[in-house]
């Protein structure tokens, strides 16, 4: 012991150089955004082979609940496949690869690593850009949606979850059509909840409406439930409904997600692209 | 005692304005900033203590750094000059120890010794500085050769700056 204390004060000069270092990388790597990205892209690269191997052995524990998650999604998916409708029309033939155009493809992915209790809170997934994943995409699961692709590596990406401060999702009154924009705020919600703003106050709303994605942002698919509503108010001046929802999706129970990729994004961002900003 | 800390505290505030409010303006093609604030950490005083310059070199880092919202750059790289300094000085050190009333000028401690010192502090704060900013050592080469030429930048500016101290009579005290 009295050697170890010797040894501190004989390298104290190095020390405190160490200490002060320290302090000035804690702050450039919290304040600065490039520094901020490199530092979690590469220490991404190196814990999340961690996580990988942590989520092996907790999978196991969620086995049950994500088994019978699947079944119901497969039971939801069986009964929406084409070979389940009869056509109404017996002497119409139709030709399904010209009659259709695919426009959303997905991708399943594992989370092996998820945060709900931050003010910002990323999701982790085993899938990256090597499996075509790209930032920009959505991320979804059977209940309802979960967020946005930030970051990509080639085995992994890095997710902001629906349940971080600038997170903002298009969403819509599925009965009444009315959107408005989905945020979350750690100060108002908690892990199931979230805020629907911007809804005017004459349109009619119950306890309970569901609220789904409207589909303008090309990002997520028209139709996916966003919640339901819990409670809502107007605040004192404003023309505005303040609706707090209970997410469908379970935050703290992800386990398997999908990765939509949007094949017409491009195009309606292009298009959207050339629209001048000064035109009334 | 007392003229030395207004000296250097003078030094330091004219140095922090300059770099905050000219200097940082300054980008010739995308490569080149010269950061003479670096010459507050080199002119302390030869006896000032070396965990009294670390400090100073903090100080004048986060002051930097709160200039030009670099958070912890600027921090991190004066911190490392302001550890490097002693073992610097030790290894320049005369055969006969330094003068105690030399400053750190050209005047006092004669052109060679000045310019050998100067050279191997500007570029190792250079050095750091920008592999700091790059925070990877992805693109070597291109980040060795900013830093490179910012240090050529920043060396010419800190000659100008010793113009005020050059005397033609060699011994100025």
């Amino acid at each position: 012991m009295r050697n170890f204390i010797q040894f501190l004060v004989k390298n104290s000069f190095v020390f405190l150089f160490l200490f002060l270092e320290v302090i000035a990388f804690a702050l450039l790597i919290k304040n600065n955004n490039y520094q901020n990205s490199k530092f979690f892209n590469s220490s991404n690269y190196l814990v999340g082979n961690l996580y990988e191997s942590v989520s092996n052995v907790t999978d196991y524990f969620n086995l049950k609940t994500t088994n019978s998650e699947l079944a119901q999604h497969n039971a939801e998916l069986l009964s929406a496949n084409i070979n389940s409708f009869t056509k109404i029309y017996g002497n119409t033939i139709l030709i399904n690869d010209t009659s259709y155009f695919q426009k959303y493809v997905y991708t399943s992915a594992k989370v092996i690593n998820n945060s709900t209790n931050q003010r910002e809170n990323y999701i982790t997934l085993d899938k990256g850009a090597i499996n075509g994943i790209k930032p920009g995409m959505a991320v979804v699961n059977s209940n309802g949606i979960i967020g946005i692709v930030k970051n990509v590596s080639p085995n992994f990406s890095s997710v902001i979850s629906l349940l971080h401060q600038k997170m903002s999702i298009s969403g819509k009154l599925k009965k009444s059509e009315y959107f408005g924009s989905v945020i979350w705020d750690s100060d108002e919600n908690n892990h199931r909840t979230a805020t629907l703003k911007e809804i005017p106050n004459h349109v009619d709303i119950q306890n309970g409406d569901t609220i789904i994605t409207s589909g303008f942002s090309a990002i997520f698919p028209e139709g996916l439930p966003i919640g339901t509503v819990q409670y809502f108010d107007v605040p004192k001046g404003s023309n505005f409904y303040n609706i707090v929802i209970e997410l469908t999706t379970d935050f703290k129970q992800l386990s398997h997600v999908y990765v939509v990729k949007s094949l017409q994004k491009e195009e309606l961002d292009k298009l959207e692209a050339l629209i001048p900003e000064d035109v009334n | 005692m007392l003229i030395d800390i207004i000296k250097h505290s003078t030094r330091f505030l004219a140095l922090l304005l300059l770099q905050g409010l000219v200097l940082n303006n300054i980008e010739l093609s995308d490569y080149i900033n010269p950061f003479l604030y670096v010459l507050f950490i080199l002119s302390l005083p030869l006896n000032a203590s070396k965990y009294l310059v670390l400090i100073l070199s903090f100080v004048m880092g986060i002051s930097i750094d709160i200039f030009s919202s670099t958070l912890g750059m600027h921090t991190a790289a004066c911190v490392f000059t302001g550890f490097l300094r002693p073992y610097i000085l030790k290894i320049l050190e005369p055969r006969d120890g330094y003068e105690t009333n030399f400053s750190v000028n050209i005047a006092d401690m004669g052109m060679k010794w000045y310019a050998t010192y100067v050279v191997i502090m500007v570029f190792a704060h250079h050095l750091f500085l920008f592999y700091v900013e790059s925070f990877s050592f992805g693109q070597f080469f291109s980040t060795f050769g900013r830093a490179l030429v910012s240090t050529i930048f920043t060396l010419i500016l800190i000659s100008i700056t010793q113009l005020f101290y050059y005397k033609p009579s060699k011994k100025r005290r």
